[in-house]
């Protein structure tokens, strides 16, 4: 457990000390600050317009706006950081091969196990610094409303964010504990999560048992119902083993550097 | 200390390190001497854990490094070819963080890296960047990373490469005033480092030990065959001549005049022969002014070349 903390503490060393976590911090925070801004203008317009039906037809269903900004901005934040998030493991691993401070890792009394989670707790930790600030947007949300849109929401979907970037996370390190190459790390983790992302596109509503198959394996399928304020055991399972899968994967992949020829 | 028996590893067809057996006693200093890609790096590799072998056994510390993985890891410390740095780091923390994944406690780490860092001779430089220091001084820290959770078994790949002059004596003299407390294992392909430093060498060419000797074994065995040099102030045939005759000169090379009459030669004598004093009777018999006359004995560089010469296009595992 000690050499756990020994190598979160590295990690976490190492993005803070490093210009790594500002940048991807604050080009994260703009681009989303951005989006919601965008989210906003398309709120007010769509609750004008929902008004404006309203009065031509008689009683509509009226418009949720703060649910709806909501909603949109949570499933904008896993948009996001597709993009951000290979920026952060593309190092973990294949640094330290390039750098051969895996062979120090790797002859000190230490487990690859306690290695991998360290790496990964550091990662989800930034991750969670990174969200964080977007907290603000949110309570924006909450000042202006009248009245509040559910709590439940928020705390579903950032818990669902954290779960959909952990997985990011897990897959990411992974894929950098193959090659000594930053680039090919970070071209592979985009490459796969982008497919993840749209493996389901070809196959909604066709309703056949491979496109449910397909279905259940798309990363952001799981993630809707937590934007919907839902917590469920499917999704979480789902996050949780995929997780699980990939530092299992992640430890074997770093063991088997000791028989591959270096 | 240190047992290894048997030891090999080959990386599919290729056998980097093939039958390799010595030990270490306690306190030793061994070299590890040879040709780049000869496989001193695999077997290093190998005894630290890092690798495993394809057949064969090795202990340190009782503890054998495949089975007791973990307990031989706790014994060692390891400097590899290129120093395992971080750059973002400041000397103090990096070496904090080493004792942290070797399990010292809290309350040892300061006096730890206050000693390791006055070995090195690197106290001044202890809240600087890494990366901002010059290669010789991050040489310094792998090796303060190597000695700080103060282990019994130090192993060093080349911990010279890369340093200035001055800077190899420095660590050559650390490298000696470690031994004692320490058992050492340190590979070179640089000759004077081993006959300087270790005890003990070995001698390891394409996977296989070529000899185990202590340096002055090893010089000893080859001076039956004593090479003499001569300067003489002679004509060059009857010199010539002259030497041919004297019982136990296999053979003899003779230089071509000098303007001032100075000859050089290099007479190579059958083993087990000292035939200097009857070269220096017979030069004097015939009146030539003789301005020197000695002994070449085999360097440890002869040595070293005679056992691995013919080397091949052949390649060789990279180490």
């Amino acid at each position: 457990m000690r050499s756990l903390y020994a190598i979160y503490r590295k990690e976490m060393g190492h993005y803070f000390v490093s210009p790594i976590a500002y940048v991807v911090v604050s080009l994260f925070l703009l681009l989303s600050g951005f989006f919601f801004r965008l989210h906003l203008n398309d709120a007010i317009e769509q609750s004008l317009q929902a008004e404006m039906q309203g009065m031509r037809f008689g009683m509509q269903q009226p418009f949720d706006a703060p649910t709806w900004i909501l909603r949109a901005f949570l499933g904008l934040l896993a948009l996001v950081i597709l993009f951000f998030l290979p920026m952060l493991t593309m190092g973990v691993y294949a640094e330290e091969r390039k750098r051969g401070t895996i062979e120090l890792l790797m002859t000190s009394p230490i487990r690859e196990i306690h290695i991998v989670l360290g790496k990964f707790f550091a990662s989800l930790t930034l991750f969670g610094a990174m969200l964080l600030p977007t907290a603000g947007y949110v309570f924006y949300v909450f000042l202006h409303s009248d009245p509040a849109p559910p709590l439940r929401i928020v705390f579903a979907g950032y818990l669902g964010v954290l779960l959909f970037g952990g997985s990011l996370l897990a897959l990411g390190s992974f894929l950098s504990s193959l090659t000594e190459n930053q680039i090919i790390a970070a071209a592979l983790t985009f490459g796969a999560f982008l497919l993840l992302w749209a493996i389901d596109f070809g196959s909604r509503g066709t309703g056949s048992i491979t496109g449910q198959v397909v279905q259940y394996l798309s990363v952001i399928n799981h993630f809707d119902d937590f934007t919907r304020g839902i917590i469920d055991t499917s999704g979480v399972v789902y996050y949780v083993s995929f997780i699980v899968l990939f530092i299992f994967l992640t430890v074997r992949s770093v063991d088997s550097m000791r028989w591959r020829r270096a | 200390m240190i047992e290894v028996q048997n030891l090999t590893k080959a990386y599919g067809p290729v056998t980097a390190v093939d039958h390799v057996s010595f030990t270490v006693n306690k306190g030793e200093i061994l070299g590890f001497l040879g040709p780049n890609g000869a496989g001193k790096t695999t077997t290093m590799r190998i005894l630290t854990g890092f690798m495993p072998a394809t057949s064969g056994t090795a202990r340190i510390a009782g503890f054998d490094v495949f089975q007791d993985s973990m307990e031989v890891r706790r014994h060692i410390g390891y400097l590899p070819e290129t120093p395992p740095l971080y750059p973002d780091m400041t000397v103090e923390a990096y070496l904090d963080f080493v004792l942290r994944i070797k399990n010292v406690p809290a309350e040892k780490r300061r006096d730890r890296i206050t000693d390791a860092l006055e070995k090195t001779n690197l106290t001044d430089k202890r809240t600087q960047l890494i990366k901002r220091l010059s290669r010789g001084y991050k040489q310094r820290v792998g090796l303060a990373q190597a000695l700080v959770h103060d282990p019994g078994v130090i192993i060093l790949d080349e911990p010279t490469v890369g340093l200035d002059p001055k800077q190899i004596i420095e660590v050559r003299h650390l490298i000696k005033n470690l031994a004692g407390n320490h058992t050492i294992i340190l590979s070179t392909h640089i000759l004077p480092e081993v006959s300087m430093t270790c005890d003990r060498v070995v001698i390891i060419n394409k996977g296989k030990i070529a000899a185990v000797d202590t340096p002055q074994n090893l010089t000893a065995q080859l001076k039956g065959g004593q090479k003499i040099h001569i300067d003489v102030q002679a004509p060059e045939k009857p010199l010539r001549e002259l030497l041919a005759q004297i019982p136990g000169a296999s053979r003899a090379e003779v230089s071509t005049a000098r303007a001032d009459g100075h000859v050089t030669a290099t007479v190579e004598a059958s083993p087990g022969k000292d035939i200097r004093s009857q070269i220096a009777a017979k030069i004097v018999e015939r009146g030539w002014p003789l301005y020197e006359l000695h002994g070449i004995s085999l360097s440890l560089e002869d040595i070293f070349l005679e056992l691995t010469t013919d080397e091949e296009a052949h390649a060789q595992p990279a180490n």
